[in-house]
């Protein structure tokens, strides 16, 4: 790589330029982007003044007759907009300022008297798409990844190159140099005409060219695209509008308007409370996915899980996409013999969406061995045990396992509820025991919450969350105690969630209330999804653990749904009925007639929609800063990731703590007094609340 | 396996007088300058606890392009003619053969032990046991070091050897709703059954497979491959075009000059007497240069032109034990020596197999690059010769990815591929790596060199070569 480098500084212009350099190849200018403090390029100020310094350059060299822009680093273009930049900025106007000047540069390349080919390797997101594809400039952006093939299908790319494997010198440096080979002749082929860009329109595309410019079908575009958004975003998510906004500006009162708006929508936009969630879930999720641990002493390369339920199958899954050779065990056949099926079928359907090749869904399968028995635990370097929640249980299986595992083999426990100290009380060598909390679908749920005791050794922690990071987990470590962070704030919420349907409240109600404040899933649903079961039991142990607190509905609701086998999703009725192939999932009425034998009455001074979303979400996150006053957190940032990523909490809110920064302590506090007078003690406010409260000036986030 | 698009090229207008010219400064890489070396003085590589093993005599079918005058053959047709021929050739008796051994890709299903229907359409006796092995364009090698294992172990004195690939036809299958929808009428035992499955037949089953000209594991089709492998290594087109000529130019030479003696003559029933390949066309840098890329477009560098063709054809060789192959009062070709296999990298190192397999098997036999006289490599794509060369003359690559310590070197031109190769000659899958061996010994014979060495790619990210003695004139 060293010679790649020393080339082009040296050929580079006589300012110290370090973003941007180019050189001539003939009358080829090539453009390369490397920001040297970063393993990524962003739009930052300093990558923009440069590159349109050097676009001014080669425009005004006669000799130059088409360009190439390209990215020394291997497989990243421009990864987008610098988000430190735009949090930099205080004002609106100047995030507006920013995005005009990125605009301007946008336009110059777009209308540059010479071909410029931008050449792609690799992440090319939001404003780097704009700089690599000028003639889509105006092209939406939805928070999709694109693959290289459906790009060019859909017209965003012109050209494929393949990346190559080992030659004369190491894969990724020869692809970038090939790469860059092709896109010179390309752009020498486009500057004499060889070679063509534009295909003549077939005549559909101008019939439907033709029908889209008509007035009336173009409102009705708008429209149609605005209902679609705000059913998707439930009008908590400004930004989509918007942009339909500046589109229709755009073609309604020509481009200048277009981007005039553009420019001012995304100037508010920036500094919107939903900007500054988002941009703070960014940086935690970033946080949550070093390891801040150190390098274990014994790289895990063996894995055991005990269980192959939903989540024992799950954890199998995530551990052997990424070469972990995994046993399954169970304790009969037919159990292994289910955990392999969704397995495959967890690998299967990204065959089908071409996410993997069928060989190589064969190769991953070939990392597990199902059984039913402990052959292989003699050389296992961590058992993770997702068997039932039942503390003898536990304590008989750690007993079993102890006896076989080699001794630097960790054991960890894949609990929700039950505390980690009593279930490796029955170990022999408890600073080998953690918890590992993942959530179901663990294909899915990118959270993993890891629990430690004041005996789990901290080389322990470093292999847990060595492995949780190789399994591709956002992980948040959390201390000890009944239903830990995550499961000790939903318990509450999920208690006031039964609560509200025991007042009457309909299932499909609840969920259009919980939805609408920007839970992704509804209670109900949530609590379907969950399993009913589970959800009786956490409720009836946390309910022993922390007492009335815990209160609210009925456990006997939930207990009375488990004896009918109203599960949840997974018995396949719940608060809902689930069907193969339904679209539209309906109530369980037999559901709704437990409900109507415990039924309470509203209070109507706290009944109302927002009251009763208010009451949901106040006793959730009074919780969650519960936990950071008594430790169980370690800083507020792990409390908002492991309650959006593993919860669902609403991600425009920015997570539980950031609610109370944006919402206002104060308010939240006396929202909770007026509940609390009619409930009780589930709304007294904690302490740590209290204090922020009367102090304005107290944040969780700065 | 090229594309059946390489059909196409076949057409080009054909000057060989320019071709010819260009062959001059054919292949391009650095070569070691060495004076016709008379090897007699070297050591022979008998080992004492070995038995020497011999290649008595080795034809083949001529290799016709698919689709002409094999078309309405089968492939145990061209396998028969190949045995027959051998018969002929060295007079053998129909029943002093042990066993039958023959290689093939693409199976024909009603003959998929090809090698039983031959040696009884040949009228070898019917108390020879046959099998027939597969491992892509390695196939044949794979029959003869089978062979010579066998021979090796004391359990065979004579073995025929031999190779066929048929493309002209190939199965086209049913899809698989469709096959099963079939295999589920046999079992039907109502009307109603039966109806009932033809009622769920729709249009889209009736849509056929193809056999796949692609990778299994990879989804990649082997001209793809070559062509990211000569970009990886950066042959230009220019390069490979040159190199393919250079193969149609010598070939031309070596089939004008007779020297292409194992070739056997064969009468198509209903056709004319066969017996001369019919893809070797030297054409001009010029028409070659015309050609668009047939797999990465638009800027890929592999073409019609400077990949081998589809082809059809069948080889066999008679491998014997020396001691019985003098008893027979037989004149041996060659003695086969040390041979590898190797596998690498199905996506990225697909058809490096002979920068693997040199270095090991010269390593075994105790060689060097400049020991050996002959080189014979199976050309599947000039671009892949191409690679391999700069492959093997890189001490980088050698470390990164062979964890050896230094380049084996690449063959001086002056030694590789003189008659011809797979570009040239046609390259019928199965049956390439007997001509492979036949051509060494022959080469061997004729320019008096000691040492031949054979290497060969293959599907699978697989490899091979042997080395090969000249037999005491």
């Amino acid at each position: 790589m060293s010679d790649f480098f020393f080339f082009f500084f040296y050929c580079s212009s006589h300012q110290a330029r370090t973003h941007v350099s180019y050189e001539l190849k003939d009358d080829v200018a090539v453009i390369r982007l490397n920001d040297p403090t970063s393993k990524v390029n962003t739009l930052s100020v300093q990558m923009q003044s440069e590159l349109s310094e050097v676009m001014g350059e080669i425009w005004s060299n006669g000799a130059v007759k088409s360009a190439v822009l390209i990215s020394s680093k291997p497989g990243c273009f421009i990864a987008g907009a610098d988000i430190n930049m735009i949090q930099a900025c205080k004002t609106s106007e100047e995030v507006t300022h920013l995005s005009q000047e990125g605009q301007k540069m946008f336009e110059k390349i777009e209308k540059s008297p010479i071909p410029v080919v931008a050449a792609i390797n690799g992440s090319c997101l939001g404003g780097g798409l704009e700089v690599g594809l000028p003639g889509a400039f105006d092209m939406m952006l939805t928070g999709r990844n694109i693959r290289a093939d459906k790009a060019k299908k859909m017209g965003l790319v012109h050209q494929l190159v393949d990346p190559l494997g080992p030659g004369l010198k190491p894969a990724e440096e020869r692809t970038i140099e090939y790469l860059e080979e092709v896109a010179v002749g390309l752009a020498k082929g486009i500057a004499n005409k060889k070679v063509a860009l534009t295909k003549e329109k077939g005549l559909m595309q101008k019939l439907q060219d033709t029908v889209m410019g008509l007035g009336p079908v173009k409102q009705k575009i708008y429209k149609t695209v605005s209902e679609k958004v705000q059913k998707q975003t439930k009008g908590l998510y400004p930004a989509p509008v918007k942009i339909i906004e500046c589109i229709k500006t755009g073609v309604e009162q020509g481009r200048e308007a277009g981007y005039l708006a553009e420019a001012e929508n995304f100037g508010k936009l920036a500094v919107t409370p939903e900007s500054k969630a988002l941009i703070g879930l960014y940086q935690g999720q970033v946080i949550c996915k070093k390891n801040r641990f150190g390098t274990p002493e014994k790289e895990v390369k063996k894995l055991a899980i005990l269980g192959a339920g939903l989540m024992g199958a799950g954890i199998a899954q995530v551990s052997i996409d990424k070469g972990l050779n995994t046993i399954l065990k169970d304790t009969a056949v037919e159990g292994i013999s289910r955990g392999e099926d969704q397995v495959y079928k967890g690998l299967n359907t990204k065959v089908k969406k071409k996410a993997l090749t069928s060989f190589e869904r064969d190769a991953i399968l070939s990392n597990l061995s199902a059984q039913i028995d402990y052959t292989g635990f003699d050389s296992a370097d961590m058992v993770i045990e997702a068997v039932f929640e039942d503390i003898n249980i536990k304590h008989k299986v750690l007993k079993e396992i102890e006896a076989i595992i080699p001794p630097h083999c960790i054991f960890a426990s894949n609990t929700s509820a039950l505390p980690i100290k009593d279930i490796a009380a029955a170990s022999k060598r408890p600073e080998k025991v953690i918890g590992m909390h993942y959530f179901s679908p663990v294909d899915k749920m990118q959270l993993l919450e890891i629990i430690t005791t004041d005996k789990t050794s901290k080389d322990t922690l470093a292999s847990a969350v060595s492995v949780g990071l190789k399994q591709g987990k956002i992980i948040i470590v959390v201390g000890d105690g009944p239903g830990f962070y995550t499961t000790r704030c939903l318990a509450p919420m999920l208690a006031e969630a039964v609560r509200v349907l025991q007042e009457g409240t309909g299932p499909k109600k609840l969920d259009t209330l919980t939805t609408s404040f920007g839970f992704p899933v509804g209670a109900a649903t949530l609590a379907d999804e969950v399993g009913i079961d589970v959800a009786a039991h956490v409720a009836e142990d946390l309910g022993k653990a922390f007492g009335s607190r815990f209160g609210g509905g009925n456990v006997e609701v939930l207990k009375t749904m488990v004896e009918n086998g109203f599960k949840g999703r997974k018995s396949g009725k719940g608060c809902f009925i689930y069907g193969k192939g339904k679209k539209e999932k309906s109530v369980n009425s037999d559901a709704e007639e437990i409900l109507q034998k415990y039924k309470l009455s509203a209070p109507p001074s706290v009944s109302s929609d927002s009251d009763i979303q208010h009451r949901l979400v106040s006793r959730f996150v009074n919780e969650a800063v519960l936990c950071l006053q008594e430790g169980i957190l370690t800083n507020p940032v792990e409390g908002d990731i492991g309650a959006v990523f593993g919860l669902g909490f609403p991600p425009c809110l920015g997570g539980p703590f950031r609610f109370v920064d944006s919402f206002g302590a104060e308010k939240l506090v006396s929202m909770m007094r007026r509940f609390e007078d009619v409930y009780g003690n589930q709304f007294t406010p904690c302490q740590l609340l209290l204090d922020h409260a009367k102090d304005p000036s107290k944040k969780f986030h700065k | 396996m090229a594309s059946m698009l390489l059909n196409s090229m076949r057409t080009c207008p054909v000057s060989p007088a320019r071709a010819v010219q260009y062959a001059a400064r054919s292949l391009s890489t650095t070569t070691q300058l060495q004076a016709q070396v008379q090897t007699k003085s070297k050591k022979t590589l008998a080992r004492p606890s070995v038995k020497n093993i011999v290649l008595v005599e080795g034809v083949r079918t001529p290799f016709l392009m698919s689709g002409t005058t094999y078309a309405d053959l089968m492939p145990h047709d061209l396998a028969r003619a190949a045995l027959q021929g051998l018969l002929h050739k060295t007079g053998i008796p129909k029943d002093a053969v042990d066993y039958i051994i023959y290689g093939t890709v693409i199976q024909e299903v009603k003959t998929s032990n090809v090698a039983r229907e031959a040696a009884l359409g040949a009228g070898f006796s019917d108390k020879i046991p046959a099998h027939t092995v597969t491992m892509a364009c390695i196939s044949s090698n794979q029959a003869m070091t089978s062979a010579v294992g066998m021979i090796a172990a004391g359990q065979c004195d004579a073995v025929v050897a031999g190779g066929v690939e048929f493309m002209s036809d190939v199965p086209i299958r049913h899809s698989r709703k469709m096959r099963k929808t079939m295999l589920s009428l046999n079992k039907a035992k109502t009307l109603g059954q039966r109806l009932g499955l033809i009622g769920s037949i729709r249009l889209a089953h009736l849509a056929p497979e193809l056999p796949a000209v692609a990778e299994f594991s990879t989804a990649e089709t082997m001209g793809h491959s070559a062509d990211r492998l000569a970009a990886a290594f950066g042959v230009s087109r220019v390069e490979q075009d040159e190199f393919a000529l250079r193969s149609h130019t010598l070939a031309k030479k070596a089939q004008d000059a007779g020297l292409l003696k194992d070739v056997i003559s064969f009468k198509v029933p209903g056709r004319d007497i066969v017996s001369k390949d019919n893809g070797i066309r030297p054409s001009s840098m010029e028409q070659m240069a015309k050609l668009k890329p047939a797999f990465i477009k638009p800027h890929g560098t592999v073409t019609a032109a400077n990949s081998s063709f589809l082809t059809d054809g069948a080889s066999a060789v008679l491998i014997m034990s020396e001691e019985k192959a003098l008893a027979m009062g037989y004149k041996p070709k060659a003695y086969l020596r040390d041979f590898v296999y190797v596998s690498q990298d199905p996506k990225d190192q697909l058809l490096l197999g002979p920068t693997y397999s040199t270095p090991k098997v010269l390593e075994r036999a105790g060689l060097t690059m400049d020991d050996i006289d002959v080189f014979e490599f199976h050309e599947a794509f000039a671009g892949q010769i191409m690679a391999n060369l700069k492959a093997m003359d890189s001490d980088w690559f050698a470390q990164t990815y062979m964890g050896r310590k230094s380049k084996v070197g690449t063959p001086p031109t002056e030694k590789f591929n003189l008659w011809g190769g797979s570009l040239s000659l046609g390259h019928p899958f199965g049956a390439t790596g007997c001509r492979l061996v036949t051509t060494v010994a022959h080469r061997l014979q004729k320019e008096g060199g000691q040492y031949g060495l054979v290497a060969a790619c293959a599907a699978g990210g697989q490899g091979h070569a042997m080395v090969i003695e000249a037999y005491p004139q």
